[in-house]
């Protein structure tokens, strides 16, 4: 009896946290997408949410993100792969996500230089005859930047996952003849696909909700789900409208998990998401 | 078989450059003498200098690092008590869900967690500020803690509590003896994460910082908003250095642990 109390009493400062922190801001923001600036209960914000608008704005927030998830596994499949043959792999791999500790805001700022009019990469178009052009503020540098702070995010589990796969089975698949290609696709990729989701879901999220690098890379051009949000909170102080944006990246965040869920547990990367 | 390894060299390599370019281009600039980051006139170190002159600055440096280190201390002991009270449920439905909800700040979006946090401390009436921003800190890093330390437990094999037991230790004795020196890589490994989580946090202290509070994430970000002052440049070359430190030294706490390197990446 009294080790079952004290059992309780671990719990209660977690309890507490789980109560305050996870459930109740999920629950004020379900309630606050209800009103309207006025206070006045109303389903308008719901309304408003299905017009051209905003439509637009998550079809277009959907497009960046699905650009910068595929860029993004483009690039660190073959790295991840790369990196497992590596002779001391950990190592390596520390290497590559170094870069994902420092401060995400001192990324971003050094690709404003980076781009800038006076930058290096026009520095370097000009000796190719190529005039001075806006690299900021573009929806190339948009997703160069997301695509450049996120790859460490989507190596990580593919690394893990190609990782544990067994070599044996590719050495076998050769001898029995298959080709590289026929390998990969019919071997390798199928063993590390959970990675792969894992990944997925590492980026894709996240990149629905970017709003620091709208602002400063893409100069406001890009509005993401995330950015809609952040302005309907902060600059136009409609707490409504963006509770209603927010839920909806809610159910959209809880449909990719569904699709990018995985059965056999320990996989899951648990990475941050910002 | 030589030809791939060259070519596979080639690109790993080019990964690594272009992962590691625009740090270091920040850090050679922030020794530039002239006022920008394109045309690097002489070295000097007056950037460095406006720095450490910057009371201000100083001061939000203090308040990131003081917020840091507070909220990944309270995070850890939150933490890890409720990862003890996780492992010794019975019921293990009522275990899986509150594993869920363990996860849901993790995987949540920071938008939504910041603007959720936002409506909650204006609901409840805490004032934003010093105090917004630790507790939002705590509440992030809680899971992560979790996360870190419940491997740990569970590895944990429960005759050496019921040996304690016998052997007439307390309770108190068996935790503190027993259960914390066991799980101690666990423990550090997620006090390290919550300590970098909350130095790299910039979009929930975006929303709950509130006007006269501000860390280094969302003053660098006004800054940057205003275009290139070098001082930030200067700014990134010492955290690099720390941050590199706080990798090292989380690296070799993991060694020791045994914990995979990877097991926590942010962003």
């Amino acid at each position: 009896m009294q080790t079952k109390n004290t059992k309780t009493f671990y719990l209660i400062p977690y309890y507490v946290w789980i109560i305050l922190f996870v459930i109740a801001p999920i629950g004020l923001i379900a309630y606050y997408s209800f009103f309207d600036l006025s206070g006045n209960f109303t389903l308008d914000n719901y309304f408003n949410f299905f017009t051209s608008v905003y439509l637009k704005l998550t079809l277009s927030s959907f497009w960046y993100a699905f650009l910068i998830t595929f860029f993004t596994l483009v690039i660190a499949y073959p790295t991840a792969y790369l990196l497992t043959k590596t002779r001391h792999k950990q190592l390596w791999l520390l290497l590559i996500i170094i870069p994902s500790w420092i401060n995400l805001l001192l990324k971003t700022y050094a690709f404003i230089g980076i781009f800038g009019l006076y930058g290096p990469v026009n520095a370097f178009l000009n000796v190719f005859g190529i005039g001075e052009t806006q690299i900021l503020f573009t929806d190339f540098s948009f997703v160069f930047v997301a695509v450049y702070i996120f790859i460490p995010f989507m190596i990580l589990p593919i690394f893990n996952s190609l990782d544990k796969l067994n070599p044996s089975l590719v050495d076998a698949s050769r001898d029995l003849g298959a080709s590289s290609w026929t390998t990969f696709s019919k071997v390798i990729l199928p063993l590390t696909i959970n990675g792969v989701k894992a990944g997925i879901q590492a980026v894709f999220i996240p990149s629905l909700s970017l709003f620091m690098i709208t602002r400063l890379i893409a100069g406001n051009k890009v509005i993401t789900l995330g950015t809609a949000i952040e302005q309907q909170f902060l600059v136009t102080q409609n707490w409504g409208m963006g509770s209603t944006i927010a839920v909806f990246l809610i159910i959209f965040m809880v449909i990719i998990m569904i699709i990018t869920g995985q059965r056999d547990k320990g996989a899951t990367s648990i990475g941050k998401n910002k | 078989m030589e030809k791939t390894s060259k070519s596979a060299k080639l690109y790993l390599a080019l990964v690594f450059i272009v992962l590691y370019t625009p740090i270091l281009y920040l850090i050679f600039y922030s020794f530039n003498s002239g006022g920008n980051m394109s045309n690097f006139e002489s070295f000097t170190l007056e950037h460095y200098a406006a720095v450490f002159s910057d009371t201000r600055l100083i001061m939000i440096l203090l308040n990131t690092v003081i917020v840091a280190l507070l909220s990944a201390l309270i995070a850890t002991i939150i933490g890890v008590f409720g990862s003890i009270g996780i492992v010794f449920m019975r019921n293990k439905s009522l275990r899986r869900s509150i594993l869920s909800l363990n996860n849901v700040l993790i995987v949540s979006p920071d938008v939504v967690i910041g603007a959720s946090f936002l409506i909650l401390f204006t609901a409840i009436g805490v004032k934003l500020g010093f105090a917004s921003v630790l507790i939002s800190h705590i509440a992030f890093s809680i899971p992560i803690v979790v996360l870190m330390v419940l491997p740990k437990l569970q590895d944990m094999n429960s005759t050496l509590i019921d040996a304690a037991a016998d052997l007439g230790a307390t309770r108190r004795d068996i935790l503190t003896r027993v259960i914390i020196p066991f799980v101690k890589p666990g423990i550090f490994a997620g006090f390290f994460m919550a300590l970098t989580y909350s130095l790299d946090d910039f979009a929930v202290t975006f929303f709950v910082t509130g006007n006269g509070f501000s860390t280094l994430s969302v003053e660098i970000y006004s800054m940057a908003r205003t275009g290139i002052t070098l001082t930030i440049n200067a700014l990134s070359g010492i955290i690099f250095i720390v941050t590199l430190l706080l990798v090292v030294g989380y690296y070799f706490v993991s060694l020791r642990g045994k914990n995979p390197v990877g097991m926590g990446v942010r962003k």
